[in-house]
Order: structure tokens, then sequence, then C-alpha cells
């Protein structure tokens, strides 16, 4: 009972930056600390910094729509992030932290013959790869969301199937963060949150040092985990990146009785509507077109958030939003990520997420751990080198990827 | 609110207005080899900061124009038809008259 009063510390606080890491991660998101976890748990490398401007979990980690899935179109990406859900299916366990895993399912809409198609596609790769996916029609569809309007006789895009993917579903973003964070603490690893990265030196083609605000280390390896802010972190070390930055927006109402209990997305209506354990609807939408760093987001956002969501679930229309919030997405040009290594010898990147990078977490730390620790590139993360825009060899998960969470 | 912009034709607009056409570079020259050209096509400054950029007044004048906006806060300093930038910036013709100053924040 007394044990209710007691306050416990996730992680320690740290005090001074050490003079010298073996391995300072910038970015203390969902990449960075679970890099910083995998490192310390697979490879004993326990000398490491992750370096957080603002306080972790404050940029993208704590601003998607926390949905997984593995139901990507090519057989890289799927592939990929398949080991990502398995990774996420056990890390509960592994790091002693309820991260509040629902696998209710993921239901991508399809609103025309051509859409049908590309979800056909979809399933046939996904299958290919092993990922439990599959087309269904109106019928499976009522049975699965009862509260969604499927037949609609005036709906402006008319429900005529889906791609089921039941291995999807959300998770708690916070806890996930949370729980990377202490694990990777209790291995070793230095936490440094209100630490800014104002510049890097490099030496001989290597990042030897890393300049913050609260003074200067040296570095043994170098790894840009920064999403939006990625471009800014890699022109410090002279790596030029495929990456332009966009906000990305999303919103919640008022807590309501449980309603939904799948994830429903619909590329052609930009909008994707899942409902939490606290019982808000939470939706997201597309990008803005053009680039920015400011995280503020906008009025056309909530009309047409509102306007596509009421068209499937009309019962909302009394619905008050709570909050709205913007993030910032680092967009490639193929919509798949740069991962591993640059031409700089031990500056490596995790970038060009776009609006996927959260349900890569798991695999991403895994993989990059291994590369930091054998300096060999895992030939899962081989496709996504940046080298491929030099070569023009993109691979392309526009599809799949785009808007559709 | 997002924000403003002013068509050089149409005056001050809503953004969603306007199609979104990228950072300005420059195009490499004739002998540029395979690779410099997959540069040029995909790799961006993406600055935060002041850039100039490429807009398309889609439910207007359908006209292209540049824009030099701080992607930072999304002030935007001048909007131009391409003859009328004035020189500076990252890149843009290197002389030409005095932009019309529309300045929107």
């Amino acid at each position: 009972m007394l044990d209710i009063f007691r306050r416990r510390r996730m992680w320690r606080r740290q005090r001074e930056l050490k003079g010298s890491y073996d391995v300072v991660i910038i970015g203390g998101g969902s990449h960075g600390l679970a890099t910083a976890y995998y490192l310390q748990r697979e490879h004993g490398i326990r000398d490491v910094a992750v370096l957080e401007q603002r306080y972790i979990g404050s940029g993208a980690a704590g601003r998607n729509t926390t949905i997984l899935r593995s139901n990507y179109k090519t057989l890289e990406g799927a592939r990929f992030y398949d080991a990502s859900v398995k990774l996420y299916e056990g890390l509960s366990q592994e790091l002693d932290f309820n991260l509040l895993f629902s696998q209710c399912g993921h239901l991508t809409l399809a609103h025309s013959d051509r859409a049908m198609f590309v979800m056909a596609n979809r399933a046939e790769v996904n299958r290919l790869s092993g990922i439990d996916s599959r087309v269904i029609y109106p019928e499976e569809i009522k049975r699965l969301a009862p509260a969604m309007r499927v037949d609609n006789p005036h709906a402006t895009y008319p429900i005529v199937g889906a791609l089921y993917h039941p291995p999807g579903g959300i998770i708690r973003h916070d806890a996930v963060v949370w729980g990377l964070a202490r694990g990777a603490d209790r291995g070793g690893v230095e936490i440094h949150q209100n630490t800014e990265v104002t510049g890097l030196e490099r030496t001989n083609g290597r990042v030897t040092r890393v300049r913050t605000n609260r003074g200067t280390v040296n570095a043994g390896q170098v790894l840009n985990c920064t999403a939006g802010w990625s471009t800014l972190i890699s022109d410090m070390a002279g790596v030029p990146l495929p990456i332009t930055t966009h906000i990305l927006q999303a919103c919640v109402t008022e807590p309501m009785k449980p309603l939904l209990d799948v994830v429903v997305v619909s590329s052609q209506m930009h909008v994707y509507i899942s409902q939490t354990d606290r019982g808000e609807f939470l939706m997201g939408a597309e990008i803005e077109p053009w680039t920015t760093y400011r995280m503020q987001g906008t009025l056309n956002f909530l009309q047409e958030v509102s306007r596509h969501t009421l068209e499937l679930f009309p019962q909302l229309e009394r619905a008050r939003l709570l909050r709205s919030w913007a993030g910032l997405c680092d967009l490639s040009p193929d919509y798949s990520p740069i991962l591993g290594k640059t031409e700089v010898e031990n500056f490596h990147v995790s970038a060009g997420w776009g609006t996927y990078g959260f349900k890569a977490a798991p695999i991403v730390g895994k993989t990059l751990a291994e590369l930091v620790a054998t300096g060999r590139t895992p030939e899962l993360i081989a496709p996504f080198a940046v080298e491929r825009f030099y070569e023009d060899k993109l691979v392309s998960e526009l599809a799949a990827a785009a808007v559709s969470h | 609110m997002s924000f403003l912009l002013a068509c050089p034709n149409c005056g001050v607009r809503e953004v969603s207005d306007f199609g979104y056409g990228g950072e300005i570079s420059s195009r490499p020259g004739a002998g540029a080899d395979f690779r410099q050209l997959n540069a040029y096509n995909y790799f961006r400054r993406n600055v935060a900061g002041v850039q100039r950029e490429w807009w398309f007044h889609r439910s207007g004048c359908r006209a292209w124009f540049i824009a030099e906006r701080d992607t930072r806060t999304n002030r935007v300093m001048f909007t131009a038809l391409p003859k009328d930038v004035p020189p500076g910036g990252d890149s843009g013709p290197a002389e030409g008259p005095e932009p019309k100053r529309l300045a929107v924040s």
C-alpha cells in the first residue's frame, strides 16, 4: 500500500556530460532510445550517450497516432516492418513495462476498382513474406466495424472493400519511449535531456567531436536519429540527404463509449481513425505539402479530417475536439527510409521516415546497434542505404505509405 | 490557421489555394554525369531559415511564382514572378527590376 506513495525515477538524472563516449546518439526519440537499448543489451556497449534537445519523446515519438502494422507494398518494406511488429509483440515482457499494445486489426478501405487492385497486390506481397493480410468485402467490414457507415448510397467515396491486416493495431507511444529509456538507462546508457547539438567536428573524414549547448564531447561513432531535424544534423557532418521536412497533424475527440475496436484508414479520404483506450477518437490526416519547421496546425486540417470522419462515423456529429497537434516528418523521395552508413565513416543515419517511423523503432534499434557494434550493414536494412538515390534505385512505398497508416 | 501568400497577379490568398513547387535549386550543366543528375533530382537543402521557393496558383491564375519564406516561422518576405525576383537569396536571376513587395505574415 505504501508503495503507491513512493516516487520512483524511471532513469537516472544526468548532471555533466563526460568528456568522451564510444557512441553518441543524437535524438532521444523512439529510434535513438531503441538503438541505445539494443546496444547495451545485445552487444554490451554501455558507454553511450543519448542527446535530446528537449525532453525524450518530445518529437515525433510523442506525436504520432500510435498505429503499428506491416502490410507494406514492397517485399523489402514488408519484411522490415514485419520484423518490427514481431519485436513490438515481445517488448512489454522484455522491458517489464506495459506498452498497452492491442493488436486489434487494421483496415485500409478501398473506394474504387483501382484501389481494390492495389489492395490485392499488397495482400499478395504480404502473404509472400508470411504476413497475415487479405482483401475483404463490405459484409466482413461491417462485422469488424459495426459502428461504421459502410452502405451509404450517397457517399462521396463508397466502400467497395478493404485490406484487412489482423496483427496491426495501436500501442501507447509514450510508454514505448519511457520503457526503452528505462531499459537503456538500467544498462548504463546516459540520457541527456535539454542537450542540443550545435555542431559536429570532422577530422580525417570522421566525425570526432560533438558540440552541444552543455559542452563538447569526443565520440567514437555518431548516430543521427532526429527525424524532422535530420538534414540540419547531417549538414553539420557534411552529409547531404534527400529529405524535406513537413508537418503532419492529428487530433482527438472527447472520450466516448467503446465504439470502434479496429484501426480504419482511407488513403483516398486522407484520414485514419482509431479509438484509444481512454475512449477518445484519434484522427490523423496527410502531411502538408509545403516544407516547414514550425509545428503549428492548420484550420484546413481540422475541417477536412472532421468532414471525412463524419462520412464514416456520422454518430460523432456532436463530439467535441479536445486537442490537435502537429509534428515534423522527414520525407524521402520514395517514401522508404534512409538507414545505415553514410559517406562519413563513423556517422550513421536513421532518417527519411516520413509518416511511419514510429512503427519501425525496435527493428531500427536492433539493426543500427548491430551496424555500430560490427561495422557491417545488416542484410535487412541494406536496401535502405542513402546511396540508392545517387544510383537511382528507389524502393517505392508510395502506394502503401503515403497516407495509409 | 496556416499562412497567407500573395499571388503576384491575384493578391493575398490562403496557402491552400496554391501548389508548392519546392526550394529553388540550380540546374546541373549539360555535361553532368548520372550521379550529379540524381543529386539534383533527389537531394534538397531543406533549410531551417529563409529560403526561396516555387509556388503555383492552382486555384487562381495558374501562374508559377517565387516566394521568399522563413521555414521556421512561415513568415513570407516577398512573392514575385520569376522575372521580377531581386538578386540575392540562394539562387535566382543575377539581376532584375525591383519586385512588388507584397509582404504578408
